[in-house]
């Protein structure tokens, strides 16, 4: 390495001076004569000591040179490295910027020439590009927004067309896909959505039997726990864990597909993406929401029940007769048509997320976030949608 | 003279408001195997997406056999478009899927042929490509070759008039590069398919294509029109000299465009 010639070169270091903060070793004075100014370098000038730019220093020197060259003496200079190109070039641009002469003769070979690739790259690091101004990234977000919303619109055209012409037996949809997808959404989301749903049974219990007993009417935990659980609790807890577990399965599953080219292979060939992706997808997860809301609405019970007869000292036949009389078939109807239209949004969701997604492996975690976030914000503005109208029917 | 397979007519394209490629005009003859060349992001694989329907050019268009291809119906784009096979850049294979259902799918698509008919076939376009014993394998477990062997198994699995390859030796040994030019060459001999491939792969493109066009990321346009072999000993273009003999590019250009 030409590198070795200067290390050779074994300067004493001269103790920092005028600056406590100046980086050890790296000293430079500015020696003014009738030929111009002279930078003489000594010491060691290690980027890991520290980098020095002296912008106040430097814009003296290059003022004082007036238009006298600029020019260097490195005799007395250590071990270099890119602190010292990073001092020089610095010096450079603030004396091109008063257009002062500036001689590199003096400094190291090596140096000059790593300095010539930094003035190639030079122009490129200021490309004074301007980003858009606050108004024009509004609008631009409020096209964005419209045109999705336009997509999501067209998707759910394009769901219930192709879901009519499944029912003619005219899709080009692999039996294996929907069976594949309704195992993944189905029998493979038991074991979260039962934890869950005890759970959520078990809490509402425990919560209505602090406050009921108060007033001794400790008996009516089990209503509480069946209406809820049926109305709000099961529906709601299953399709955020859904939503979580199964949408955000889809947008990247299908966001890895588009970065794969799996889905251009599709469309080359003609065959329709939306028949062969997304109607399993939205077929499987429509139908098993429903059983998997019964499912939990049941474990749900269970749960509550547990916390009753442990809690309360309710006897098993008390917790059932209450549960029955006040759970009509229009409670478990009411949540089964919610969780069947949560189930349509978050597959919907989830698959337009991954449709939408770009190339890169970013682009993947993206579309599964934007899929959970817009899913469970979706379920739970849905879900005010359902209160409101059931309030509206008086149900 | 054979007559033209595919005809592009004036095309302009690129992606939202950023031109790629202008003004790009050729012919491609029956049975001929045509290269797309030039440096990495100059607009090879997008022109190749613009010929194959995938995305609209901003102007022009692209005539299949004397069909207007863009001017089409969307129904009759897609016909037309079953007439191709694509390979694409890694292969694009189905992941859910084995190597032979793969090769099936389109022809479970698209023709009436019961199970143990498109078994055969596919096994065949498979042993084709010399891969018969990979059928029951998923393409995750499969090599970077073998995976573009089994997409050009796919795209023959129609038995296609033309097919398009998007850089099908990019990433292989030379060796398998090399036996993946001499089956091009075997199924362009042997089933009389045209063939439109994008590459930047020399020895590839010197070795097996008989035309070409080259597109230029600089002007934005194509700059040169012939066989890469004549290309290569007549051009006087500064970026066609400097692909065809690895040159360092003149100051001031850059061998690299914009990707896209």
């Amino acid at each position: 390495m030409r590198r070795c010639r200067f290390t050779m070169n074994d300067t004493p270091i001269i103790p920092a001076t005028d600056r406590r903060d100046a980086p050890r070793g790296q000293e430079w004075q500015a020696r003014v004569d009738q030929n111009g100014v002279v930078i003489v370098l000594t010491g060691d000038w290690i980027a890991v000591s520290g980098i020095r730019t002296d912008e106040a220093a430097i814009s003296r020197i290059v003022e004082s040179a007036g238009t006298r060259p600029i020019s260097f003496d490195a005799t007395g200079l250590g071990r270099w490295d890119s602190a010292l190109l990073i001092f020089v070039s610095s010096l450079r641009r603030a004396a091109c910027a008063r257009q002062v002469p500036f001689n590199e003769q003096g400094l190291p070979e090596a140096a000059t020439r790593l300095l010539a690739l930094t003035t190639e790259a030079a122009p490129t690091t200021a490309p004074g590009v301007t980003g858009p101004t606050l108004v024009a990234r509004i609008g631009q977000v409020t096209i964005g927004v419209w045109y999705e919303t336009l997509e999501v619109f067209s998707l759910v055209g394009d769901t219930v067309l192709s879901a009519g012409a499944s029912v003619r037996g005219r899709v080009r949809m692999r039996g294996v896909d929907l069976l594949t997808c309704m195992r993944d959404a189905g029998v493979s989301a038991l074991p979260i959505v039962t934890v869950v749903n005890a759970l959520t049974g078990a809490i509402v219990a425990f919560v209505g039997a602090v406050q009921l007993k108060r007033f001794g009417a400790g008996i009516f935990v089990a209503d509480l726990v069946a209406v809820a659980m049926a109305r709000e609790m099961t529906a709601l807890m299953t399709a955020i864990v859904m939503s979580g577990r199964t949408g955000g399965a889809y947008a990247a599953e299908i966001a890895t597909m588009v970065g794969n080219e799996e889905i251009d292979a599709l469309r080359t060939i003609g065959i329709p993406v939306h028949d062969y992706l997304i109607l399993p997808r939205i077929i499987a997860l429509t139908c098993m929401m429903p059983l998997l809301y019964i499912y939990g609405f049941a474990v749900g019970v269970f749960g509550g029940f547990a916390v009753a007869v442990a809690m309360l000292n309710m006897s098993a036949a008390t917790f059932i007769d209450e549960t029955q009389a006040s759970l009509g078939g229009g409670q478990i109807v009411f949540g089964l048509l919610k969780s069947i239209a949560f189930g349509a949004m978050i597959a919907i969701v989830g698959c337009r997320a991954g449709l939408s997604a770009g190339r890169t492996a970013a682009d993947v975690g993206k579309a599964a976030t934007t899929a959970v976030v817009i899913g469970i914000v979706g379920i739970i503005a849905l879900d005010a949608v359902f209160a409101v109208c059931a309030n509206a029917l008086s149900f | 003279m054979a007559t033209s397979k595919i005809r592009v007519d004036d095309i302009s394209f690129g992606y939202d408001d950023r031109v790629v490629q202008h003004d790009i005009s050729f012919a491609v003859r029956e049975k001929s195997i045509f290269a797309i060349m030039g440096g990495s992001g100059c607009g090879k694989s997008t022109l190749m997406r613009t010929m194959i329907g995938l995305l609209p050019p901003y102007t022009g268009s692209v005539y299949v056999g004397d069909e207007n291809y863009w001017g089409a119906t969307d129904a009759r784009r897609a016909e037309i478009g079953r007439r191709f096979g694509v390979v694409f850049q890694t292969g694009a294979l189905w992941s859910s899927m084995t190597a032979e259902e793969n090769v099936a799918l389109p022809l479970r698509m698209f023709t009436r042929l019961d199970n143990r008919s498109i078994q055969e076939l596919a096994r065949l376009k498979l042993s084709l490509v010399g891969l018969d014993k990979a059928a029951s394998t998923m393409p995750g477990e499969l090599s970077g070759g073998m995976r573009r062997r089994v997409g050009i198994a796919r795209a023959l699995s129609l038995d296609p008039d033309v097919l398009f390859l998007d850089e099908p030796s990019a990433g292989l040994d030379p060796v398998a590069s090399r036996r993946l030019d001499d089956l091009i060459l075997e199924l362009r001999n042997g089933f009389g398919v045209t063939v439109i491939m994008v590459s930047h792969e020399l020895p590839s493109l010197l070795g097996i294509c008989d035309d070409g066009i080259f597109l230029d990321a600089e002007t934005k346009t194509a700059v040169a029109h012939g066989s890469p072999t004549r290309l290569r000993d007549t051009s006087d273009h500064p970026a066609v000299r400097a692909f065809m003999h690895r040159e360092r590019p003149e100051e001031g250009r850059d061998a690299d465009g914009d990707r896209r």
